[in-house]
């Protein structure tokens, strides 16, 4: 199957750039607008999703509507006729990878990279976190860009890696691409699911995560220090890439590294306040910014401004 | 009676010859939940997951979202105790074709509090999506499979294992939400399921003769709960109606048939066998039985209770129809 990147090989390092760009100031406009946002994690993660949806996914074009339906109704013998966020990621093919988000709770950021890619209207946003959308705070399998429910952390890797198996029965060549967040490595199920991806040589999964160093109640060090991450997973079987969360072309790299007998993870050190540095005076906690007062907010009104300025 | 041993272990085999997508996952139990000889003969098709509860659960629903049928295997317990989350929105919330068998259902195993699945049948029941079947004999066993593949979402088996009596003739198979009716009466309408179906029996005989006349309902879709067969028994009774189980006495059988009743306006009195709300412990399922009443001889108390007269019956008289047990001598460990 002819793969659609859409962006010509040549280009993809500007775009890349220009989407994470794209992503960190929808997300400051829309937090600005609604007194409330997932901020920290758009600036962590924006150059990751970016390169993502940029360079390493090999997917087709979105097959669903540019603005999402409204919500139908969840999984059952009475929606029979339930439809999946995947299709923002494109058809199903054996060739083609798919993409499997599981910090749920990133989900403003998936939307607004979807849009800084072509795969879904800006309109999309406005249906952020409205009633009978399936815009979600949290997404859902129904909401643009996700194809598993992954809102109770680590379950989206061990999904994934059951689909990863089953596309091994069938001989796919396509990959599974998990985006995780580091929080997830003290879920004791996201050890379990490496002991099963070293057993059986899943090297058809890679896993980008998202090393913040941040979790809701403030700095991981402080909360739970999760130690040399990377020596952990390889000691799990994993190949193990640790990057700069914010170089496209460093983020890029380590993706062709699937297919050796093992699973690919590539740690993305990362800046919970990348690109927005007013964010640091919040700093431990930023899980989840919502404005102390007006004169907060116009602060960060100003940092909009600049950044549109400056393009 | 007659007994059958390895029921489930050579069925499987032989169900699944034709059906590549079925997948067996097992959590390192691989024997003490008969899927030993699957492994031998479709070793392909078997996959050992070691103790990985949570994440296993979450890899059959992404097995099942790829069209493959996966039948996840280990004891009850370690399924919907240890990864209730992943069972929920792995597998119950897309509503996957993931199919569990948990063994050791209710006190049927010396292991302990840690090992009974006492309240699994309440926690699977309020799942939405999910199907919950429990089997009480060799015909449930062998039929249980075709039952649970023809549900298009996920099924939960309370499933036996070793030496299992056969109650039911094979040709009269388990159907989905239907209940069978062991004998007709109409003083007492007793519901049971699961290994409480034989102890009852057990008892009903001697009623019997004493002049008791019961009308003895198997129930084996345990959710769905709607057979209307039920409520007709329920209603034509002269004293009342006694649900049998091996599960806590809250939000299993008992309470299915309490919310049935209430919701049809039938008004009969109520006697809910089971174990009591509280944990058991470690010791045969004989002496546990006993203990917790939930025996035929608990059965019989409660019918003199429910009718007002001593009938007489004692353990020597019930003891005399005793069948074998359903642990088999060769596996003296009982896990």
């Amino acid at each position: 199957m002819h793969v659609d990147l859409q962006i010509p090989e040549e280009q993809w390092a500007h775009a890349a750039r220009r989407a994470a760009y794209g992503i960190r100031r929808r997300v400051l406009e829309h937090t600005i607008n609604n007194n409330g946002g997932y901020l920290s994690q758009a600036c962590s993660s924006a150059e990751t999703i970016a390169v993502l949806y940029t360079k390493v996914l090999k997917i087709g074009k979105s097959t669903a509507p540019a603005v999402p339906a409204a919500f139908a109704g969840v999984p059952g013998h009475a929606h029979a006729d339930y439809t999946t966020g995947a299709l923002y990621n494109g058809p199903r093919h054996a060739d083609l990878d798919r993409f499997f988000f599981s910090p749920a709770h990133y989900a403003l950021v998936l939307y607004a990279a979807l849009i800084e890619v072509g795969r879904m209207s800006s309109e999309g946003l406005l249906q952020f976190n409205k009633d009978g959308s399936t815009v979600e705070m949290i997404g859902a399998e129904h909401s643009p860009g996700m194809e598993t429910t992954t809102g109770s952390l680590a379950q989206g890797l061990s999904q994934a890696a059951g689909i990863a198996l089953a596309r091994k029965l069938r001989g796919e060549k396509g990959r599974c691409v998990v985006y995780m967040s580091d929080g997830e490595f003290q879920e004791g199920q996201t050890w379990e699911t490496f002991e099963i991806l070293f057993h059986y040589r899943l090297d058809n999964v890679l896993v980008y995560v998202d090393v913040n160093g941040q979790q809701c109640d403030g700095k991981m060090i402080d909360v739970l220090d999760l130690g040399d991450l990377a020596a952990k997973l390889r000691a799990f079987g994993a190949i193990v890439y640790d990057v700069d969360g914010h170089n496209v072309e460093d983020l890029a790299q380590p993706s062709a590294a699937t297919g050796q007998g093992a699973p690919v993870v590539v740690l993305c050190r990362t800046n919970p306040c990348a690109g927005i540095s007013l964010l640091q005076d919040r700093a431990p906690k930023l899980h989840y910014v919502r404005f102390k007062s007006e004169a907060e907010r116009d602060e960060y009104r100003l940092v909009l401004q600049t950044m549109e300025q400056e393009g | 009676m007659e007994t059958v041993s390895r029921v489930h272990a050579n069925n499987l085999v032989s169900w699944a010859k034709d059906r590549p997508k079925v997948l067996v996952l097992s959590a390192d139990l691989t024997g003490s939940t008969e899927i030993d000889q699957f492994r031998e003969i479709y070793p392909d098709r078997f996959f050992s997951m070691g103790m990985t509860e949570q994440s296993m659960m979450s890899m059959a629903g992404g097995l099942a979202r790829e069209g493959f049928y996966p039948f996840v295997h280990t004891f009850a317990v370690f399924m919907y105790r240890r990864a209730l989350d992943q069972i929920a929105m792995s597998i119950a919330y897309p509503n996957l074709p993931v199919r569990m068998f948990g063994f050791l259902p209710g006190i049927m195993t010396p292991g302990g509090a840690t090992h009974q699945a006492i309240e699994d049948i309440a926690v699977m029941r309020s799942l939405p999506n999910m199907t919950v079947l429990e089997c009480g004999d060799a015909t449930d066993v062998e039929s249980v499979l075709d039952v649970a593949h023809d549900v298009p979402g996920p099924v939960y088996v309370r499933m036996l294992r070793g030496e299992i009596p056969r109650l039911f003739p094979r040709n009269e198979r388990m159907k989905l939400g239907v209940a069978r009716r062991v004998c007709k009466g109409s003083d007492i309408a007793l519901v049971s399921s699961g290994v409480c179906t034989e102890e009852a029996m057990r008892a009903t005989a001697a009623l019997r003769e004493r002049g008791v006349s019961i009308e003895h309902i198997h129930v084996s879709t345990l959710k769905p709960f709607a057979d209307p067969t039920i409520l007709e028994s329920i209603a034509q009774t002269k004293y009342g109606v006694i649900t049998m189980e091996n599960h806590t006495v809250l939000g299993g059988l008992g309470t299915a048939v309490a919310e049935m009743m209430a919701e049809a306006g039938v008004g009969r009195k109520l006697v809910r066998i089971g174990l009591p709300d509280q944990f058991a412990h470690g010791a045969s399922q004989h002496y546990l039985m006993r203990e917790y009443g939930l025996d035929a001889l608990a059965l019989v108390r409660n019918v003199e209770s429910l009718v007002g007269t001593e009938l007489g019956v004692g353990d020597e008289e019930l003891a005399s129809v005793r069948v074998n047990p359903i642990h088999s001598e060769a596996k003296a460990e009982a896990l």
